[in-house]
């Protein structure tokens, strides 16, 4: 490793050996957000790093024990706000699975076409940041623009351009039209053109190639020990993917390759999700060709009650496994709700893995786990 | 129509300086605009027509804005380092012909001259960065020492390779030489060396890192160290600084217009004049802003590595064959 | 390495089965008239009482496992262990390849009692395994699983903050998402609020 090399040629200069805290944060523009990270320093190596999370903590968790259960459905979109969709999906999914409630299969089609348009607005923001952490400022603003097609697109069905509220227990809030199908349709055909260019023009470059390849290793193993999931496991060759081990909604009928990269660097992170991109354009394809007939909101009671016991329900969003473990005692509010947050659970295997890197290096392994800051926070 | 000396000399500061001004206040909206357009989006366009009036209002901005201390600072070198990065680009430019007959002093030693306050530029960043006690600053400033120590050696053997095949350091003197025609530049003399146009993008490739350009702009680095060095200057104090980039990329692509693409020579032999240069200048300083916004920044020891791995070596073997090439030939 | 290969539910089962029968077999063959299924029942039942509440407080809460059926609960294996017990059971969860997924609390404020749930999942396989225990309510205690699996440390560290559990041994429970001054815990049933 690098810093013991300089460690030893200072040891044998007898250079004298001084660390120093660099509070990176909470304003900080690599953290995105207001995560703070205590490093302790010996020049530019990272000898502890130490995130401070809860600048944005919320306490959605308490706010669940204060509402019905519908009444707390928009708080689900607010947590990560880059992957709303996927997040109402896993409560709208718990509660459904523990009342028994029938959902059309419309209304699952296009929960699955509105989930994956939403990851890949997300991939999208988290490729031109990522670039921008690393110093390449264009393709934030390329991503930015195929993103505003998405957003429009969902926007056109759901009210909403970032926090959506769009299912409901049971079904959706409402149908989509002709125009949001076409225009999806639309997006896919514009799409894929641009996914090879950013491949040609940015996954290709021997700059990026450079910074990413072999920096930041996270193994397996290192994954299971802090329950990092989603691109960053993926990214360490453990083919874990909830839609695919645990599948839920109508992902069973749809062909699509999980990505797996082995090395476990920031480069197979990269690669995992703009490879994922490509694949939830599949899935979005194939779900408009089959798209059934049909209502979109099934026989759902006025008002939730969910049998007494305990729940647990787990979706595939864009950073990883988000799951709601709930706790009802048979009235309309929840007596508990955990939010169990990919991101947390990325973020806690940093300080480990940026042990001994330099400040640039431990920035691209941050950027490399897509962290949204609210989503650790809550 | 001549001009006696010292009125001369105050006419050519004068010139230099507005000449400057004008460049780095110019090149900021020529760099917006061109990273607009890279990235799909008009850039500034409220301020005047084309947003041509954007430079003034920015400074505008930067001129009413309060220069804060920092308490802990050293207030001496803190307020020094700005005036210290921006005089020596200023004094490079004095000797930088810009036609046959435009120039404010033609030295025989012109071009050691330009190295030699060139430098000065490095210490001027390390003191501000130094002065500010602010560990972004500081950790800035130590990279752009050593940053420049590794990138002085290959521009400088490049120059000697260079300075082996015109024999002169009059850049007048070395502008005329390359006279005729776009094949007698010196980034085309094959015959001196056949390795020439390496040389060229090893000299622009070196004058991407001494002048802290994207993809090695270490010291800045805005999403490592917030604004490096630069963190703790607030209103015009960063507002010189950022004119000195500019200034700096000015001489940087005016040397390399002189040294390899003939100056203000033509590229067909005949209508040489300033036009020349200013064309060749100005589409060396397109190509710095055209890389800044292609490619992301490398790494402090990736940039290091390149230098001292790839480029000192191949500038080594370009010097030795330019002089067994001038023995043999 | 991961192992490729999860164990099957009987495989966990079985793992299981032998742990209680080594760890609890005297003690609580001899103490099964709470709510709590006597281990040997509980063992590979699948229709047992939902998450039993355990007795009145003070009475020791009996180790079990069983397998969980259906789709509704969204886990597949449970088991109810004793507080000082939670680190061996991670112990044999991560040998089995099991991954942290989290750690959180349920104030059982009716009970006097604090329940800790433990979410496992194994990588490469749908496999999900709760582990629970509970201790008194008021000065709750429970050795801290951070040893067996980094990634509980931050879990610990949240559960502290919002419902004031102790964890022996942890590094740092110092306030992590709340404000480094807090002294109170939110997610206690009677936290009555800053308003």
């Amino acid at each position: 490793m690098l810093l013991e090399k300089v460690q030893t040629a200072d040891a044998a200069a007898g250079a004298p050996h001084e660390t120093f805290v660099l509070n990176l944060g909470p304003q900080h523009p690599a953290t995105h957000g207001v995560l703070r990270v205590k490093l302790t320093m010996d020049g530019e190596f990272i000898l502890r790093a130490e995130p401070v999370p809860g600048y944005i903590h919320r306490m959605h968790e308490k706010m669940g024990e204060n509402r019905n259960w519908s009444q707390f459905l928009p708080n689900t979109s607010r947590i990560d706000y880059l992957s709303a969709m996927t997040y109402t999906h896993a409560f709208v999914l718990l509660v459904e699975r523990a009342a028994g409630l029938e959902v059309p299969p419309r209304a699952e089609y296009l929960r699955v076409i509105t989930s994956e348009l939403n990851r890949i607005s997300s991939h999208l923001v988290w490729f031109g940041a990522f670039l921008l952490d690393l110093g390449g400022f264009t393709p934030l603003l390329y991503a930015f623009d195929d993103r505003e097609k998405i957003l429009d697109l969902l926007e056109s069905v759901t009210g909403s351009r970032l926090t959506y509220c769009y299912y409901r227990f049971g079904g959706l809030c409402n149908d989509v039209d002709e125009a949001f199908l076409s225009g999806t349709r639309d997006f896919v055909a514009y799409m894929r053109p641009r996914l090879d260019m950013y491949r040609q023009l940015v996954t290709d470059n021997i700059i990026l190639r450079k910074r990413l390849e072999g920096i930041g290793k996270v193994d397996g193993e290192m994954c299971r020990r802090y329950g990092a999931t989603g691109p960053v496991i993926r990214g360490a060759g453990v083919p874990n993917d909830v839609r695919r081990v645990e599948p839920y909604s109508i992902y069973p009928e749809l062909d699509f390759r999980v990505p797996v990269y082995p090395e476990g660097d920031c480069m197979a992170r990269y690669l995992v999700r703009m490879d994922e991109m490509e694949q939830s354009l599949r899935m979005v394809e194939q779900a408009i060709a089959k798209l059934p007939e049909g209502p979109v909101l099934g026989k759902v009671p006025r008002m939730i009650k969910l049998p007494a016991g305990d729940y647990y329900c787990a979706v595939e969003a864009a950073r990883g496994r988000f799951a709601i473990r709930a706790v009802s005692d048979g009235k309309e509010i929840p007596y508990r709700l955990k939010l169990r947050t990919p991101s947390f659970c990325n973020l806690s295997l940093f300080e480990e893995a940026s042990r001994g890197m330099m400040l640039p290096d431990a920035l691209a392994l941050m950027g490399s786990l897509d962290l949204v800051i609210p989503d650790i926070d809550r | 129509m001549t001009l006696p000396e010292p009125f001369r000399l105050l006419a050519y500061l004068a010139g230099v300086m507005a000449f400057v001004g004008l460049n780095a206040a110019y090149l900021v909206w020529v760099e917006r605009k061109g990273a607009a357009r890279f990235q799909r989006r008009p850039g500034p366009t409220e301020v005047g027509p084309a947003g041509l009036l954007q430079p003034l209002a920015d400074a505008a901005k930067l001129l009413s804005k309060q220069l804060l201390v920092p308490p802990d600072a050293d207030r001496t070198l803190f307020r020094l380092a700005p005036v210290m990065v921006m005089a020596p680009a200023l004094m490079c430019l004095a000797t930088i012909p810009f036609g046959q007959a435009l120039g404010a002093r033609s030295l025989d030693l012109g071009l050691v001259m330009v190295f030699a306050f060139g430098s000065i530029n490095v210490m001027a960043i390390m003191l501000g960065g130094w002065a500010s006690r602010n560990k972004y600053a500081i950790i800035s400033a130590a990279r752009i020492v050593s940053q420049n120590v590794a990138y002085e050696i290959p521009m400088m053997l490049v120059v000697i390779t260079l300075l082996m095949v015109t024999g002169t350091t009059n850049l007048q003197e070395i502008v005329e030489g390359q006279a005729g025609g776009f094949w007698r530049w010196n980034v085309f003399d094959l015959v001196a060396n056949p390795l020439m146009p390496v040389t060229f993008v090893i000299y622009f490739i070196c004058m991407l890192a001494e002048t802290n350009r994207a993809p090695f702009d270490m010291a800045e680095a805005e999403s490592e160290l917030v604004a490096g060095a630069f963190t703790e200057y607030a209103g015009m104090g960063f507002g010189v600084f950022f004119m000195a980039e500019y200034a700096n990329i000015l001489v940087g692509c005016s040397l390399g217009a002189i040294l390899f693409l003939g100056g203000w020579q033509s590229p067909f032999g005949v209508f040489s004049g300033v036009g020349w240069f200013l064309l060749k200048l100005y589409a060396l300083v397109f190509t710095v802003v055209w890389v800044r916004w292609t490619f992301p920044r490398t790494q402090f020891y990736g940039l290091l590595n390149l230098s001292w791995k790839i480029l000192i070596p191949v500038s080594l073997g370009i010097l030795v064959l330019t002089s067994v090439m001038l023995k043999l030939f | 390495m991961i192992s490729p290969s999860a164990p099957s539910l009987d495989e966990l089962t079985a793992a299981f089965a032998q742990w209680l029968a080594f760890v609890a077999a005297p003690a609580t063959v001899s103490e099964t008239k709470g709510t709590a299924p006597d281990p040997g029942a509980g063992v590979g039942a699948t229709s047992g009482p939902a998450a039993p509440v355990a007795g009145a407080a003070g009475e020791p809460a009996v180790p079990w496992c069983r397998v969980v059926e259906g789709k509704a609960k969204g886990y597949h294996f449970e088991a109810q262990v004793l507080p000082g017990q939670v680190v061996e059971v991670g112990r044999l969860l991560f040998d089995r390849g099991f991954a942290i997924d989290a750690v959180t609390g349920v104030d059982w404020m009716a009970a006097g009692q604090m329940e800790l749930v433990y979410d496992f999942f194994h990588p490469s396989s749908a496999l999900h395994v709760v582990v629970r225990c509970r201790v008194p309510r008021e000065g709750a205690e429970v050795p801290t699983l951070s040893e067996v699996f980094p990634g509980a440390n931050w879990h610990e560290r949240e559960t502290h903050d919002f419902f004031g559990i102790v964890f022996t041994g942890h590094p740092d429970l110092s306030p992590f998402l709340l404000p480094e001054d807090a002294d109170y815990h939110p997610l206690r049933k009677d936290f009555a609020g800053a308003a």
